[in-house]
């Protein structure tokens, strides 16, 4: 199971990365591999605003429907619309052709209460 | 919470590779490989499923037809030794007990195939209503099922088995055929939309059994298969399954599988008079298949709407994984269940449109 070091996560499964003030957001590989083949994926629109720890979106495998928590509060400025098209990317790269969206925190102070790679790892492996 | 049951297969399934899941108290694979790869395998090749959870109650007895015949909906006499059939096992208000699968043993013998989740309730229903010479005896512990489906399963199986079974017809059965040196009923019979067989077999003899047909089957493609290649190949055969098409609360008319329901039959069977009175009177909902429009995938109590009006709930959906079809049965208000009628899928707050369509969704060329 890959778990990049230089990610940071939260206990709902989505990996982000911190890129000169933006943070980009996808789902780790432990919970692709747990939900399966993904047939849909629905995101918000650029513009829109999401709430920390509330559902920005879901992913949908054969089986079951998984909602997507915001690890951060802040403004979606990027999404990744290929994965309208192609939600196996999902499956096939989590980390990275399978970013989801781009967000522009509200407050970078949120940022301090994300897990970092070793408790993901642990939270994963209880 | 007590502890999971486990089927005689249990530990293949790590083997294999699969995903488990709490599925009515039973910890069975949802997965080996992946949904997707086994629902194809199993249209285009064949594919191995560890049914046995399912139930198996026998009831033998002189008197034995004329009470199947009040307890079930379908015609029991019509059952050559041999034969199977699809019923239907109802309240009295016409919802449904369970639907299950009648073998003809001979012999004054019957042989009823339940759904595992329902084991308990259909026994006690079945004693419940026992008159004359009727004896009812749940073997559910003492039997195994394999099920092998898919296009290529009678190449594979008659490699294993002396019996020709070019000569084994759908819905036919022989009671203690050899396959690979074990005695099992074989029956050729599924619940994939597919040609196929069933084999059950003793508890003991399975695990040997389940891996001489994988082995068997490996250059024709043959791979195991979970409960949710099952689900969306059954879904896309429109089969019904109970907890979703079918309940107490929905009739066998309303869930479009009245073919196993004969009113015109002698006996009184246990609903009959209700769906008769429903029948007559017209139905006020049916079971139909729904297509998305838009973006979305329906799923299991997904409300449809036409304008700002409810008009019935989704039973099963999924994206249909060789096709990518976002389809679902749905359980709509009679006026709207015409092929063409727009109406609208509720999914997570937003309305998205979607179109009756006809169903089964997949029916394969014989």
């Amino acid at each position: 199971m890959s778990i990049p070091k230089e990610l940071r996560y939260t206990k709902e499964h989505e990996w982000v990365k911190l890129e000169d003030g933006k943070v980009r957001v996808g789902i780790t590989d432990f919970a692709q591999s747990e939900l399966g083949d993904i047939v849909f994926v629905e995101l918000p629109q650029v513009g829109d605003e999401i709430q920390m720890n509330e559902p920005f979106g879901s992913v949908e495998s054969v089986k079951t429907v998984s909602e997507l928590y915001a690890p951060i509060s802040g403004k979606v400025v990027e999404v990744n619309t290929e994965l309208e098209d192609s939600p196996e990317l999902v499956n096939e790269s989590p980390y990275e052709n399978a970013w989801m969206i781009v967000v522009e925190p509200a407050d970078s102070s949120q940022l301090d209460e994300l897990l970092t790679a070793e408790q993901y790892e642990e939270i994963i492996s209880e | 919470m007590g502890e999971l049951k486990r089927t005689p297969l249990f530990d293949e399934y790590a083997k294999y590779g699969a995903k488990t899941i709490d599925f009515g108290g039973w910890e069975l694979p949802v997965q080996f490989s992946s949904i997707k790869d086994e629902h194809e395998a199993v249209r285009n090749r064949a594919g191995l499923f560890d049914v046995s959870h399912m139930g198996e109650i026998f009831v033998k007895g002189k008197d034995v037809l004329g009470y199947l015949q009040k307890l079930l909906s379908n015609d029991i006499s019509k059952i050559p030794v041999g034969g199977a059939q699809y019923n239907v096992m109802c309240y009295e208000n016409g919802g449904v007990v369970d639907d299950l699968i009648v073998y003809n043993l001979g012999d004054d013998q019957y042989l009823l195939v339940v759904n595992a989740a329902n084991i308990e309730k259909d026994f006690e229903w079945m004693k419940k209503h026992a008159e004359g010479d009727v004896t009812i005896i749940n073997q559910s512990d003492e039997y195994a099922l394999i099920a092998l489906q898919g296009p290529l399963s009678e190449k594979i199986l008659q490699t294993l088995t002396d019996v020709n079974l070019s000569e084994l017809k759908p819905f036919q059965f022989k009671a203690s055929v050899q396959v690979s040196g074990y005695s099992v009923l074989l029956s050729r019979s599924g619940y994939t939309g597919e040609d196929g067989f069933e084999l059950y077999g003793e508890p003991n003899s399975i695990v040997a059994l389940w891996n001489k047909l994988l082995e068997a089957g490996k250059e024709d493609g043959l791979i195991p298969c979970g409960l949710g290649a099952r689900d969306t190949l059954r879904f896309e055969a429109c089969l019904p399954l109970y907890g979703q098409e079918l309940s107490e609360n929905i009739s066998p008319l309303e869930a479009g599988i009245g073919f196993a329901v004969k009113l015109q039959k002698d006996a009184d069977f246990i609903g009959k008079e209700a769906l008769k009175n429903q029948k007559e009177q017209g139905l006020s909902r049916k079971l139909v298949g729904i297509e998305m429009i838009d973006k979305g995938i329906p799923r299991h109590g997904y409300k449809v709407f036409k304008g700002d009006t409810e008009i019935g709930e989704v039973t099963t959906g999924t994206q249909i994984p060789s096709t990518k079809r976002n389809l679902g049965l749905a359980l709509l208000d009679i006026q709207y269940t015409e092929i063409g009628t727009e109406v609208e899928v509720e999914i997570r707050n937003k309305k998205v449109k979607a179109h009756v369509v006809p169903k089964p969704f997949y029916k394969r060329e014989k």
